[in-house]
């Protein structure tokens, strides 16, 4: 009977404490309540110096070396140069839902962040409902199209464009007629930097041996960030003869270059200028890279947004509008450079039309 | 009643709890002990806790994260129960993530590929995903049954299985089709008579609630009865507190094993049908992964009971909504992983001290009536 009522009595007294925990966190609201801006009121057009910059990343975020860094590069230039009065950036979580997505966008929108700029693809449709909902807000999406809107400004890459250089490069470098494709995960995306690259290859030498291997399927986007991944692929493809081998596979490159490295061949870069950015051991394999300029087409945004006006629907970073291109540090491919640049000549006149999709 | 040979396992699971008030007290020990570490963790990396929490619960009491939050719970409840089947009869199914990927990822192909009445439509499409998922699922069972293969290795090597097969799947020569002008591709979209409209039943907002909230609300009073009310639910609970002791009553283990392991992949089957069936339409790259393992966390959080469940999901979805207001207002939105997986283990935690209590308080009690020469009140035939 005593233990029965010591247990009432103590079960009372933590239920009393915790009403009153409860009583202190509803407390505690208030202030926060009043801090945190509600609604849309944001229309006022914003000036530089005055601008909020609100940036969406997918999984990875800041910090990935790879896409989202981009980004990022493109933001932080804008900082410095735009004077931006604030940025912030929100990071997906792993395995969320669209409605988490959108949600992210609302409360930047909300918080009075404009304009607003989300990275990668998976936020296409999210974009679409939370643009219509805030007609004064400005959007830009990087990689698709498909968000379309009168507030929304998708930037786009030919990726297949600055693939098709490469992939003459490892053509024309090639001693043994073979190279090879490390992709980080079969998806659409990917699939042009493969289809462009092939396409570059064969339209030097038409016989050429083009070894291609994907990393990881999805959902699994392990391909993106597994340089051990990287490294097992590119090694098969060097021990079966090749003596290029190009990587779109994100963080998974590192291991494609120290393939090329152990194997004595060429590794090419993709998305910034690795022969800067990679591991200082393994630079000097790195014959090219396929710069795919994100930061520029943030800049370019945000720059045009802080004067008020930037271009909604379809911006196309393509070779003519230097947003793809070959990088020439290290001066490996400076010998074939005239050719190359022939090449690039000849896309952007369209006297050469590079496929999108692997045939 | 004998408390004191119910092993750990048990206690964890559920299949033993602490009775009268003591059930009540455990899992205020736990919130308590859980916001304790919390804020510990909070005032270490500089942040406020009572502030960060005020944030958390003003944005969370907002009609649109209300909704945002009930629809995520829709789908951890699911998840949950899926994994509570299995852990009722003492098995691990770990595979519920791969079972219900392939489940969704088929349903929504064979939706969007047919054309039928609206309820027909819907009842056809979860149909299908129960199946894949109960068949899916019952891979493991046979492995188990036939040849003594640990479902947990087998689960979650066809975890990975499904992830190939998935991918396989999800091809543009195969269930996909590509999106226009996205980098995205999934499955042709499910017509309207396929899809389950929401309903706005919290006011003060435009956004709705999935419609399968229903379904999930079904699902937990079926797995109430199922359990409670029935013979097999008995064999089932029996199976998994004693098997010998199931074997002497009578009891088909291998078929028990298998029915449980059936019955929970159809149940994982459903998970993504809130999802697909009231947002997405179509299984595309963006459809959300690893909802299997949340479904773990939760079933261990509500102590596989169905309400327990239910009060899991919604915390957990409410902790998992405000990451981005928590990111707004410049924390970092780690905290929330961390202090889901504080509750876990503090749930399981308080839990286990409560048992302990209540068994010392016993035996105080039996020493103390002993001592006083009044005979311990005993149950059952101890002269």
């Amino acid at each position: 009977m005593l233990q029965n009522r010591f247990g009432r009595l103590a079960a009372t007294a933590l239920a009393g404490s915790m009403l009153m925990g409860a009583a202190a966190c509803g407390g505690g609201e208030e202030p926060a309540t009043s801090a945190s801006p509600t609604g849309g009121a944001t229309s006022a057009a914003p000036a530089g110096g005055t601008t909020k910059v609100g940036l969406a990343y997918d999984i990875g975020g800041r910090g990935d070396q790879s896409f989202n860094d981009a980004a990022a590069a493109g933001l932080d230039k804008a900082k410095t140069e735009l004077g931006l009065a604030e940025t912030k950036e929100l990071e997906a979580g792993s395995g969320e839902t669209e409605a988490a997505k959108e949600e992210r966008l609302r409360l930047l929108a909300q918080g009075g962040f404009n304009p607003i700029i989300a990275v990668g693809f998976a936020y296409s449709g999210p974009m679409k409902k939370v643009a219509t909902e805030f007609p004064e807000v400005k959007f830009a999406i990087v990689d698709d199209e498909a968000a379309a809107g009168p507030n929304i400004s998708n930037l786009v890459f030919a990726e297949h464009e600055g693939s098709f250089l490469v992939g003459a490069a490892a053509a024309l470098k090639s001693k043994k007629n073979h190279v090879g494709f490390v992709g980080g995960v079969e998806v659409p995306l990917i699939k042009k930097f493969e289809a462009g690259f092939v396409a570059g290859a064969k339209a030097v030498k038409s016989d050429i041996k083009v070894d291609v291997k994907y990393l990881t399927q999805p959902p699994d986007f392990a391909g993106f960030n597994d340089p051990a991944k990287g490294k097992t692929a590119a090694e098969g493809m060097f021990d079966a003869g090749a003596d290029v081998v190009y990587h779109a596979a994100g963080g998974s490159g590192g291991g494609v270059f120290e393939a090329a490295k152990a194997a004595q061949g060429w590794g090419i870069g993709v998305d910034s200028d690795q022969a800067k950015t990679a591991a200082e051991g393994v630079r000097d394999v790195i014959l090219t890279s396929m710069i795919k300029k994100v930061d520029v087409a943030v800049f370019d945004f945000l720059k045009s947004a802080s004067t008020g006006a930037p271009k909604a629907g379809t911006t196309v970073y393509d070779l003519k509008a230097g947003g793809v291109d070959y990088s020439t540090t290290g001066g490996h491919v400076d010998d074939i450079k005239t050719q190359l640049d022939e090449y690039k000549q000849k896309v952007i006149s369209g006297e050469i039309s590079v496929p999108k999709e692997v045939s | 009643m004998k408390p004191a040979e119910s092993s750990f396992a048990d206690r964890l699971l559920g299949r033993v709890r602490p009775s009268g008030l003591l059930s009540l007290s455990a899992p205020l020990l736990a919130i308590v002990f859980a916001g304790v570490i919390t804020s510990i963790i909070l005032l270490v990396s500089g942040d406020p806790p009572l502030e960060t929490l005020g944030v958390m619960a003003d944005y969370g009491t907002q009609p649109r994260s209300m909704v945002l939050i009930l629809n995520s719970a829709t789908t951890y409840y699911l998840a949950a129960i899926a994994v509570a089947i299995g852990f009722r009869m003492n098995l691990f199914n770990i595979g519920v993530d791969g079972q219900y990927r392939l489940a969704a990822l088929i349903a929504a192909a064979v939706g969007g590929a047919v054309a039928l009445p609206a309820p027909l439509h819907i009842a056809l499409i979860i149909f299908v995903a129960m199946l894949v998922g109960a068949g899916w699922a019952s891979i493991a069972g046979l492995l188990k049954v036939k040849r003594g293969v640990s479902e947990v290795i087998s689960t979650i090597m066809l975890n990975a299985i499904a992830t190939a097969l998935g991918a396989w799947l999800l091809h543009k020569d195969r269930l996909a089709v590509e999106v226009a002008g996205s980098n995205n591709i999934g499955t042709r979209p499910i017509p309207e008579s396929g899809q389950v409209p929401g309903m706005a039943i919290i006011p003060g907002t435009e956004t709705k609630v999935f419609g399968l909230i229903v379904l999930a609300v079904v699902v937990g009073v079926v797995y109430h009865v199922l359990l409670n009310r029935t013979r097999f639910g008995f064999d089932l609970r029996a199976t998994g507190r004693s098997e010998s002791a199931a074997v002497a009553s009578g009891v088909n283990v291998k078929k028990m094993v298998l029915i449980a392991m059936v019955l929970s992949g159809a149940a994982a089957g459903l998970i993504g049908m809130p999802q697909l069936l009231g947002a997405s339409h179509s299984y595309g790259l963006d459809f959300p992964t690893g909802l299997g393992f949340t479904g773990i966390a939760i079933a261990l959080l509500g102590r596989n009971h169905p309400v327990g469940i239910a009060f899991g999901a919604l915390l957990w979805a409410f902790l998992d909504t405000s990451s981005s207001i928590l990111q707004i207002e410049e924390i970092a939105p780690e905290i929330v992983q961390i202090m889901q997986g504080t509750i876990v283990l503090s749930v399981i935690i308080a839990y286990e001290l409560v048992h302990r209590y209540q068994i010392a308080a016993g035996q105080r009690r039996v020493s103390k009536e002993l001592a006083g020469g009044t005979p311990p009140r005993v149950e059952g035939a101890s002269a």
